[in-house]
């Protein structure tokens, strides 16, 4: 990669650092705050994303495609949805980091429903978080919350796949072939 | 915890892909670095732009705006914190915890640790550019509506 393209791409990470360090100036009261929690994210990052981006790589290469579609893909039935709902719930890292796994998922023919089962999961049934969330807020709060979202998230993957036409999947699915 | 996990389950697998296959391996390793650096650039946007909202809205602000008399007002104000913010459940629940033990309502608080683990507003730009305008704009506007729904539940369990 030239330099010249290289600046091109990271342009706006560029504007945003120079944003950033405005900030750090501007409010010397929330420096401190900004500098610690950008830190403790960049950690964060550094530390979940390498063997995330490994599993994708690992995933994309030894996976193939008819056998994921065997397992996730359209007729796949309660086998597909479990499985989606597994792989989100036994993950680890932030929201973000299930997008490109979703990607990977679709462009190895995963169907939309079963992907949107798999964010939602990711998004808030993960399985140490909850055994966290019950040491810190309580055995009730926990168990209330994880009763309730089972049904959310099949109702909001229900809802998204209904909202979307077959065009807007389409373009979707050919976006994560593009993204990887 | 979690992340001793994630990498022993990683080495694992690359330990027995590369005894499988040395050249498929290598090929994956490189895909998953392309993938990375194919979206650093918009990571790093975001992290800095959560640095500076989490470094606006402080824990005493928040307290402030939890109180457990806030009502729906404070419910919908926990909620909107909840999509704004992106803290890791690690520190996430230790300070919710310790939200209510100051005084905050259950619901607010159910409502704020529903919407930060299913909102994300700041990475909205990334979502998007995996999922599209459509679908990410109307799957976290659903899980901000499901959010209230289940901190009204969480709330009433709670409280039973």
């Amino acid at each position: 990669m030239t330099l010249r393209s290289l600046l091109k791409k990271y342009r706006v990470t560029l504007m945003m650092v120079v944003i950033f360090v405005a900030f750090l100036f501007l409010f010397p009261s929330k420096a401190a705050r900004a500098e610690k929690s950008l830190f403790d994210q960049l950690r964060t990052m550094f530390l979940v994303m390498p063997p995330i981006f490994v599993l994708l790589g690992l995933l994309d290469v030894w996976v193939p495609r008819e056998m994921l579609i065997r397992y996730m893909g359209k007729g796949s039935g309660l086998k597909g949805t479990s499985l989606g709902i597994v792989l989100g719930a036994v993950a680890a890292g932030p929201l973000y980091a299930a997008f490109p796994v979703a990607a990977v998922l679709m462009d190895k023919g995963a169907s939309f429903m079963n992907v949107l089962v798999f964010i939602g999961a990711w998004s808030t049934l993960k399985i140490p978080m909850f055994l966290f969330e019950m040491q810190s807020l309580g055995a009730r709060f926990a168990v209330a919350r994880f009763l309730v979202d089972v049904p959310g998230i099949f109702l909001i993957a229900f809802i998204l796949n209904k909202l979307l036409t077959a065009e807007d999947v389409e373009k979707i699915y050919s976006a994560s072939h593009n993204a990887k | 915890m979690e992340n001793l996990i994630l990498y022993s389950v990683v080495t694992v697998l690359l330990v027995f892909s590369m005894i499988r296959d040395r050249a498929k391996t290598k090929k994956a390793l490189m895909k998953g670095l392309k993938a990375f650096e194919g979206i650093l650039s918009q990571f790093l946007i975001v992290l800095m732009l959560v640095a500076i909202v989490l470094a606006v809205f402080d824990p005493a602000t928040i307290s402030r705006l939890l109180g457990a008399g806030s009502g729906f007002m404070g419910i919908m104000i926990a909620a909107l914190v909840g999509a704004i913010s992106l803290i890791p459940g690690f520190v996430a629940f230790p300070a919710a915890a310790e939200l209510l033990r100051n005084g905050a309502g259950v619901t607010q608080i159910a409502a704020f640790v529903s919407s930060l683990m299913m909102v994300g507003i700041v990475t909205l730009p990334l979502e998007i550019r995996y999922f599209g305008k459509k679908a990410a704009i109307g799957r976290n506007t659903l899980a901000f509506a499901f959010s209230i729904v289940a901190a009204l539940f969480v709330g009433w369990m709670v409280a039973r």
